[in-house]
């Protein structure tokens, strides 16, 4: 995955408009958090091939970066984005790295269904 | 320790094994005893990357696929069973099918020794809902057919309730191929490693006593 790169995300996120897409959506502390440390109030969410189209997409922010999708009944979001990748397969795969580089937070768009 | 007939490991995750077990393991094997070593995921949710991050959410499987055949391959495992459930969903999976499959293994292999994590002491979801089906599909067998259960805990809280682990392996002899287990897992132990390198050479008493011995609960019915 590559630092984010406002523009070719902005592109990348136009580039399924109005298409149906496969969102897989993630946030999380992992699941040692309240092990490592007992006062720390772990949370976290979890959709794999959440089936969607969105009229309206938007990355923003100074860094990390927070990404929008507007949807026909509501809005998708993520916040701490600091990782792209679009892959072989045509997939928008973003990311949220924490200072250790563990990932804390994930947005991917496909065409077609994540394994 | 012991010899054993047939040892049978039941962990959620790649890596489950290298830290805790690897030289229990390795011991087994380097005896001549059979192990199987049953992965009920690929840690699809594993969250540490590379760093720089060199996986993606979309590749990590396929990379700790490699890494646990690379591990198991350096501990002599010579059955490796990947049971294709996903990383953090065991808890949410139907218990009968998990213990069905837990005990169709016991019926097929007839284990001596299981090795698990102790269910409620063992912080992951996925530890604990992995030990839990163990334990009912060993429960499920009349006590005189019952295999030795040696369980894996780590919670904050499981010296004070389970009391000091009643097992503790020196695997000092066995640290080369531990710490290349451990090593095997390189997406997810990177960082770890460079630590646990630096206590080596200072040796360290923590890393040195986290490398050189295991502990097990042999869990109470």
């Amino acid at each position: 995955m590559d630092p984010v790169n406002m523009k070719s995300v902005q592109d990348a996120l136009e580039g399924f408009l109005d298409t149906e897409v496969y969102v897989h959506l993630e946030t999380t502390n992992g699941a040692y958090a309240s092990h490592h440390n007992e006062q720390f109030f772990s949370a976290g969410a979890y959709i794999r091939n959440a089936k969607l189209t969105y009229e309206r997409a938007k990355i923003t922010g100074a860094g990390p970066y927070r990404v929008g999708l507007k949807i026909p009944f509501g809005w998708v979001y993520a916040e701490g984005i600091t990782h792209y990748e679009q892959d072989d397969k045509g997939r928008l795969l973003l990311a949220g790295h924490d200072y250790d580089g563990k990932l804390a937070v994930a947005l991917q768009i496909s065409t077609t269904p994540f394994e | 320790m012991k010899k054993e007939r047939q040892v049978l490991v039941v962990f959620p995750h790649p890596d489950d094994e290298a830290f805790g077990v690897s030289g229990t393991i390795a011991s087994h094997v380097n005896m001549g005893t059979p192990v199987t070593y049953a992965c009920l995921t690929l840690g699809e949710m594993g969250r540490n990357m590379g760093n720089p991050p060199f996986a993606n959410r979309e590749t990590l499987p396929s990379i700790r696929k490699y890494e646990l055949k690379e591990s198991a391959r350096v501990l002599g495992i010579s059955d490796l069973r990947m049971l294709g459930y996903r990383d953090k969903t065991i808890e949410f999976e139907d218990p009968d099918k998990l213990t069905n499959e837990i005990s169709s293994m016991i019926k097929e292999l007839d284990p001596s020794l299981i090795i698990t994590f102790y269910p409620g002491y063992s912080v992951h979801p996925d530890h604990d809902a992995t030990g839990a089906a163990v334990v009912r599909a060993v429960e499920k067998l009349p006590v005189e057919k019952r295999p030795t259960l040696h369980c894996v805990a780590f919670s904050n809280n499981c010296v004070e309730e389970l009391g000091e682990a009643d097992i503790v392996f020196d695997v000092s002899a066995v640290a080369d191929q531990k710490f290349d287990s451990i090593k095997a897992h390189q997406s997810q132990t990177q960082l770890m490693m460079a630590g646990m390198a630096e206590g080596l050479k200072n040796q360290d008493p923590e890393v040195m006593a986290r490398l050189n011995f295991e502990r097990f609960w042999t869990y109470k019915y």
